[in-house]
């Protein structure tokens, strides 16, 4: 195993790691304003919601990134900066959630839900919403105390909520289906690590977790 | 979202960039002397208002143009919203694909291959056919059916009138358009996500509609590339798909043409196609549009039955289930 960084520099890569992440986000806030050339274009709403569910989708797949890339270069201490990746997340797929119904649908509540029974793209979408939530709930040193080796298990929900995402992604657009595809390939990529692993390795490992 | 490099441009100031015609303008500068003398025969008696005199390569101005009855009153959305936000595959499939990948697209010069139940079949330059023509402004309400809307002062030409040119006889039933099939300017067409090249089709009723029109201008000027030039049909109470852009030829058929993106994806896309609020699409309500250029904060609107125009076409379609001919 490699060393680890010192205390402090393990700070500062995560205070670094925190401000790129915001950095769709601030993007987003000064195009909303039409700053510094920045732009939404002519349907403001749309390019909202749809760039803040892509950033959802990205940091969840960085987020299943982690483990892997912890597995295959020996870099233990990635692990510290996969609760604020899952975070941001979460941020991004409640902000995409919040665009569609405050601006979107404007909390017309006859109409989200009649999206969410009707459009099989929209109800794979919330229901990976609604897996996320628990999770963001449960992110505390605190609640991981609390729900002690039942943590990982529930933990584990971010896999189905990732797989429905890209699902509802690929479900949304029109034929060109090539960036939900390329989502849909680190995914199995990602998820399918997980399976060789165990499969071949993790079994003499699976207990020094 | 978008980042653009470049200093923001005021929309007022875009009418008076002219980069899309440079082109078909220079080209034509030559002939123009030679064409004035043929121009002058070429108005004919039962045409009024503008009529242009050698096709529309004279300039960007189509002049003063015809206003139409049939223009709703409505504020039209800006050029720059009209000409950013484009469905246009060929030339890529995101809405801001087009205006930057459509620059160079070369439309000049450009023919028209007319064929099938008619007759006068034959290949036709664009500029004879616009010569002599009365070119009208038509403002009309344009439904996407993605569920957003506009509202675009269209320059265009009765497709009536320009049909009969060709005299089709009684088997016409139907008229298929075809978009021009060019991979090497339309990036997207190396790729099979549509049956290229794009067709669409109309009953001839409708195609004969005093609504349905030949468009050739925008915004009183020639028609920008990503909008569809030189040449695109208007069919404003269907869904913008219908209204096929770029157009290399016209077909009169006895049998209804299938439509490129019925044949995509036919639970969701019919021949008809027509605007109705009460027949959602598998994917998204038909009931409300968002209309553009309204801002952030803006609620969506009704769609209206025929997005408005049911007093011209709803008897087009007495007898016929619109639920299932969607």
């Amino acid at each position: 195993m490699r060393s680890t960084p010192s205390p402090g520099t393990l700070r500062l890569l995560k205070a670094l790691l925190f401000l790129i992440a915001l950095l769709p986000a601030s993007a987003l806030i000064l195009a909303t304003f039409g700053v510094a050339g920045f732009s939404l274009g002519a349907n403001p709403i749309e390019e909202l919601l749809h760039n803040a569910g892509k950033w959802g989708l990205r940091f969840l797949l960085l987020t299943l990134a982690i483990t892997p890339l912890r597995r295959v270069t020996g870099l233990n201490w990635l692990i510290r900066f996969r609760r604020m990746l899952g975070l941001f997340a979460f941020f991004y797929v409640s902000t995409h959630f919040l665009i569609y119904a405050l601006l979107d649908q404007r909390l017309e509540m006859g109409a989200i839900v009649e999206d969410i029974i009707e459009r099989p793209y929209i109800t794979l979408g919330i229901t990976a919403l609604i897996m996320l939530i628990p999770l963001a709930l449960t992110s505390t040193n605190a609640m991981m105390r609390r729900l002690g080796r039942r943590w990982q298990p529930l933990h584990r929900l971010i896999y189905p909520a990732a797989l429905l995402g890209v699902w509802h992604f690929w479900w949304q657009v029109k034929e060109d289906i090539r960036e939900p595809l390329v989502y849909a390939i680190i995914l199995a990529i990602l998820l399918g690590f997980r399976i060789w692993w165990r499969r071949n390795r993790g079994q003499s490992r699976a207990h020094k977790e | 979202m978008r980042y653009d490099s470049t200093p923001r441009i005021l929309s007022s100031e875009i009418t008076d960039e002219t980069d899309y015609l440079n082109r078909r303008e220079f080209l034509r500068l030559a002939g123009i002397a030679a064409a004035g003398a043929v121009a002058s025969s070429a108005c004919q008696a039962d045409v009024s208002g503008a009529t242009t005199s050698d096709g529309l390569s004279r300039g960007t101005d189509l002049g003063k143009l015809e206003k139409s009855v049939l223009s709703i009153d409505d504020k039209p959305n800006s050029f720059e919203d009209i000409t950013t936000y484009n469905n246009f595959y060929e030339f890529g499939t995101d809405k801001s694909d087009p205006h930057r990948n459509a620059k160079d697209f070369v439309t000049e010069p450009w023919t028209l291959t007319v064929a099938g139940e008619c007759s006068k079949p034959g290949t036709y330059d664009f500029d004879e056919l616009m010569r002599g023509s009365t070119i009208e402004e038509r403002v009309y309400r344009l439904r996407c059916v993605e569920a957003w809307s506009m509202i675009v002062p269209w320059a265009g030409i009765s497709m009536a009138t320009l049909l009969k040119r060709f005299e089709p006889n009684s088997r016409a039933n139907f008229v298929k358009y075809t978009t021009l099939y060019d991979p090497d300017q339309m990036p997207t067409q190396r790729r099979r996500i549509l049956d290229w090249p794009y067709v669409e089709g109309l009953t001839i009723a409708e195609a004969m509609n005093p609504l349905t029109i030949m468009v050739v201008g925008l915004y009183g000027k020639v028609l920008p590339n990503q909008n569809g030039a030189p040449m695109r049909l208007m069919v404003p109470w269907k869904y913008g798909f219908k209204s096929i852009k770029s157009i290399v030829r016209i077909e009169f058929t006895e049998k209804q043409p299938l439509n490129t993106w019925q044949i995509s994806a036919p639970h969701e896309y019919g021949f008809y196609a027509n605007v109705n609020p009460e027949v959602d699409h598998p994917r998204w309500s038909q009931a409300r549009e968002r209309r553009i250029g309204t801002g952030l904060f803006a609620e969506k609107i009704p769609t209206l039955m025929f997005n408005g125009y049911a007093e011209h076409v709803a008897h087009l379609y007495d007898g016929l289930d619109l639920a299932k001919n969607f």
